[in-house]
């Protein structure tokens, strides 16, 4: 009975360790984040939507804390993804108001990272869940899952490079939920060129999409005018 | 035959039905200008629709003079057809109707000669609506409306579209597709000149002609498949919008557009052969048919 009563005092404080222990791997990867209180950057966003032909647009990033960010075409046209405001980890990370629950270790690449599952404790929070992925040496957010009520569920996928001291990303894959387009009938009178469109096996109403946003340069922490966000 | 043109040209610019053609396209334009800028906001809400919920753009943007030419182009280039007629319809039948045709076959002009600078003239006309419909609807839009990257909404397939032209892209699409729709709109010049010779007044050609286009133009639209593999690719009205060719920006695997590129050039180049063939055929049948007409008036 003794030692029934050791195993499970044993299990429990091994349980409470590793629970700690990711806890841990968030707040290290949120105070490296918590460092930048605004950026500018400048990057070229690459859109890849099946309905959409769009070219690579050069982007200008504004973020301010504690989750402000605006994307803005420097010039001509732009279709930024809605969901474009949890590129920033912030958005995710903000606040204290979720629970942490350690989803074990995955390998990404070369890299050994951990999974961390943050339920909001809101229950009115747009977002149901977000799946974290931290590589606990650099304390760095590699990649995260986001699903939300309205918006469906983006994903990230980062790659750092000179500015991953304070946990910016020179890369991010950014992948969503679009609805399938289809224009009003008779408002075209297209040309008909004979060209064959590939038919998929089935056509979905809900589509995903991809951005993917190079960085080339950061100004941090040097301050962000109001009127960029309106 | 320079002398013969050139009266050729007076006696059209004589007559007050050759600018009914520069009012109407004027007006139409004006409306269609007024409106989208009035309301434009809503007009691209409804061919946005859906991308609205999953991307954010800036509308006011892709309401600019480039895309407003193409939305006139679109609509106008339906009607300028009936435009045309009202001018080539009358070359031939009009003549005969003032009894002027008998005279002037009397001076020392042959035949071929008389119907090549009818042809050339209407030809011409149809170059001036072009000329001014481009300062309408393209100069006009642009001094309105600005400049910037064009939005083309299509539907290809069972698939719809949106293709992004950036700004320093579009203006040779336009030298192009205006000189696509004058090779067009000249075989309606061309058919209505032909239907001329048979008439002594100028409604029966031109309403025949008006007739022809609706006719072809609706079996062109239907979507069966008998009629699109045997009937459709020789009916001229199948090519009257290949102008729009010239907007389909070829895209790279990912789908992102190609600067300069054309996505279907093959398909362009054999309509203008067709267009042309078209062009010759009915102005070899105008001239053989006139050459043995015997004129009575």
């Amino acid at each position: 009975m003794k030692k029934i009563f050791l195993i499970c005092c044993l299990l429990t404080s091994v349980i409470a360790l590793q629970a700690q222990d990711i806890t841990e791997v968030v707040n290290k990867a949120r105070a490296k984040i918590e460092t930048v209180n605004d950026y500018e950057a400048s990057g070229r966003m690459k859109t890849n939507v099946i309905f959409l032909k769009v070219p690579v647009a050069n982007v200008k990033i504004y973020f301010k804390k504690p989750n402000r960010l605006k994307v803005k075409s420097e010039k001509g046209i732009s279709f930024i993804p809605k969901g474009a405001v949890s590129i920033n980890m912030n958005s995710i990370l903000s606040g204290n108001d979720f629970t942490i629950i350690d989803a074990g270790e995955e390998k990404m690449g070369n890299i050994m990272v951990r999974v961390a599952k943050l339920l909001p404790n809101d229950d009115n929070s747009d977002v149901v869940l977000s799946t974290v992925y931290i590589d606990p040496v650099n304390s760095l957010i590699r990649k995260a899952k986001t699903t939300t009520k309205e918006n469906g569920t983006f994903e990230l996928e980062m790659t750092y490079g000179k500015y991953a001291g304070y946990g910016l990303p020179d890369k991010i894959i950014f992948s969503f939920n679009t609805k399938d387009y289809k224009l009003p009938k008779g408002m075209t009178f297209d040309f008909d060129d004979g060209t064959e469109q590939k038919k998929p096996a089935t056509l979905p109403k809900n589509k995903k999409g991809r951005a993917e946003i190079n960085f080339s340069s950061y100004s941090i922490n040097k301050g962000i005018d109001e009127a960029l966000f309106k | 035959m320079w002398s013969l043109l050139q009266i050729e040209l007076f006696k059209i610019s004589r007559r007050p039905r050759t600018y009914i053609a520069f009012i109407a396209i004027a007006a139409i334009v004006l409306i269609f200008q007024f409106a989208f800028k009035a309301d434009g906001k809503s007009y691209m809400n409804l061919m946005l629709q859906s991308v609205q919920d999953s991307f954010d753009m800036d509308r006011s943007k892709a309401i600019n003079g480039y895309f407003m030419c193409y939305i006139i182009l679109n609509t106008l280039l339906i009607q300028v057809p009936i435009l045309v007629a009202l001018i080539a319809g009358d070359a031939i039948s009009g003549e005969a109707n003032m009894g002027t045709l008998r005279l002037m076959l009397t001076k020392p002009v042959s035949r071929t000669q008389v119907m090549l600078v009818k042809f050339m003239a209407s030809f011409i006309f149809t170059i001036m609506l072009l000329l001014w419909m481009a300062i309408m609807a393209l100069l006009v839009s642009l001094l309105i409306f600005g400049a910037d990257d064009m939005l083309i909404f299509r539907v290809k397939g069972d698939e719809s579209q949106i293709l992004q032209i950036t700004k320093d892209d579009i203006l040779w699409r336009y030298f192009a597709a205006f000189g696509y729709a004058a090779v067009a709109l000249t075989v309606i010049a061309a058919l209505a000149l032909l239907l001329s010779i048979f008439a002594e007044n100028s409604i029966g050609p031109i309403i025949a002609t008006v007739c022809i286009v609706i006719v072809c133009t609706i079996i062109s639209n239907i979507n069966v498949p008998i009629i699109d593999r045997n009937v459709k690719p020789w009916l001229f009205t199948s090519y009257l919008v290949g102008w729009k060719g010239f907007f389909y920006i070829g895209t790279t695997p990912e789908g992102q557009p190609i600067p300069g590129s054309l996505e279907n050039w093959p398909a362009i180049r054999n309509s203008l052969y067709i267009l042309v063939a078209h062009i010759g055929l009915l102005l070899t049948l105008s001239v053989i048919i006139f050459k043995r007409k015997d004129i009575l008036s």
